[in-house]
């Protein structure tokens, strides 16, 4: 990423995992040019016109789908930033928060930066009662036994220094969501420094079954392991 | 430190505390023995209580997701103008 950081020696890789995203991946693309170029329209598409660009787009395909833990660690491999944010493809995280978070880190010289959709300036659109409910109950279990140090433990848009990602990738051992609350709690209890920035999440995904009984004992078996494991 | 140390010291004391009131008879036995029920009943209630209120609180964000269907379009145009297929198959 161009001039736009005041301390030139930062360089931002962003990861994002996709599987069956064709159209989305192109309009996320597109929103992080946008909202990562400060000078304005003008000079947004000036750049954009020499459409990105092979050295700044990378597309490192692996044979079938492998699950989202091996992505980031393969991603990572060909990340050539000091800091690497991950997100998700499906437009629930908006590349407009991508500024935000690196003025975060900035200011707090945090390790890892969060976002998170619990608190205020934060939100959720596209979630029945029942799915509120689910991830309410499921976040007061956690603050009550984890004391995580963070707000929303699920979430999966966040800004790592590479260093710190490649210390905690390693060290990880759970699947789905259970990886990112994993991710966190160990970089909590390694004494990482974390920040947090309120980010709106839009659930386009509507009717997935993401909360059956399965899903919940899944979560209550991973909040158990990381509760003895930590 | 683990951190399931920590919680089981926190427990070890709270325990201790519980026999030192059963032994000194501060206060009447048969309301000590019960006091550990009352005390995850309450834990319980306020686990419920946080859940509601956490619930009632919940931050929504319904104009996002008209911004993100603006940017979706946005987004779409400025690519479809470059050659870039953009059907949603």
């Amino acid at each position: 990423m161009d001039a736009q950081n005041k301390n030139q020696a930062n360089k931002y890789s962003i990861i994002v995992p996709t599987y069956n995203e064709r159209l989305n991946i192109g309009l996320i693309v597109y929103l992080i040019f946008k909202h990562l170029n400060p000078d304005g329209t003008q000079d947004m598409v000036i750049q954009l016109q020499k459409v990105y660009g092979e050295d700044r787009i990378l597309l490192r395909p692996r044979p079938k789908k492998l699950g989202l833990g091996t992505a980031y660690i393969h991603g990572m491999k060909h990340a050539s930033g000091n800091f690497v944010v991950i997100m998700d493809a499906d437009l629930s995280h908006h590349p407009k928060y991508l500024p935000k978070f690196i003025s975060k880190q900035m200011e707090t010289r945090a390790d890892i930066v969060t976002g998170t959709r619990y608190v205020k300036g934060g939100g959720v659109h596209g979630w029945n009662l029942i799915r509120k409910l689910t991830s309410r109950g499921a976040n007061v279990l956690a603050q009550t036994f984890l004391w995580p140090g963070v707000s929303d433990l699920t979430g999966s848009f966040r800004l790592y220094r590479k260093s710190v990602l490649e210390d905690i990738i390693n060290c990880c051992v759970s699947k789905g969501y259970v990886f990112q609350m994993e991710m966190i709690v160990r970089a909590s209890r390694k004494g990482y420094h974390i920040g947090e920035v309120p980010i709106t999440f839009v659930d386009r995904v509507f009717g997935s079954s993401k909360l059956g009984g399965s899903e919940i004992v899944e979560y209550l078996k991973g909040l158990a392991y990381l509760l003895v494991t930590m | 430190m683990k951190h399931i140390v920590k919680i089981f010291s926190l427990v070890v004391a709270i325990t201790a505390l519980w026999i030192g009131l059963l032994q000194s008879s501060v206060i009447p036995r048969s309301h000590t023995w019960l006091l550990p029920v009352y005390f995850v009943v309450s834990l319980g209630c306020y686990g419920l209580l946080m859940v509601g209120v956490g619930l009632m609180n919940f931050p929504t964000c319904p104009q996002e997701a008209l911004l993100l269907q603006k940017d979706i379009v946005e987004a779409k145009e400025y690519l479809k103008q470059r050659g870039v297929d953009v059907s949603s198959s």
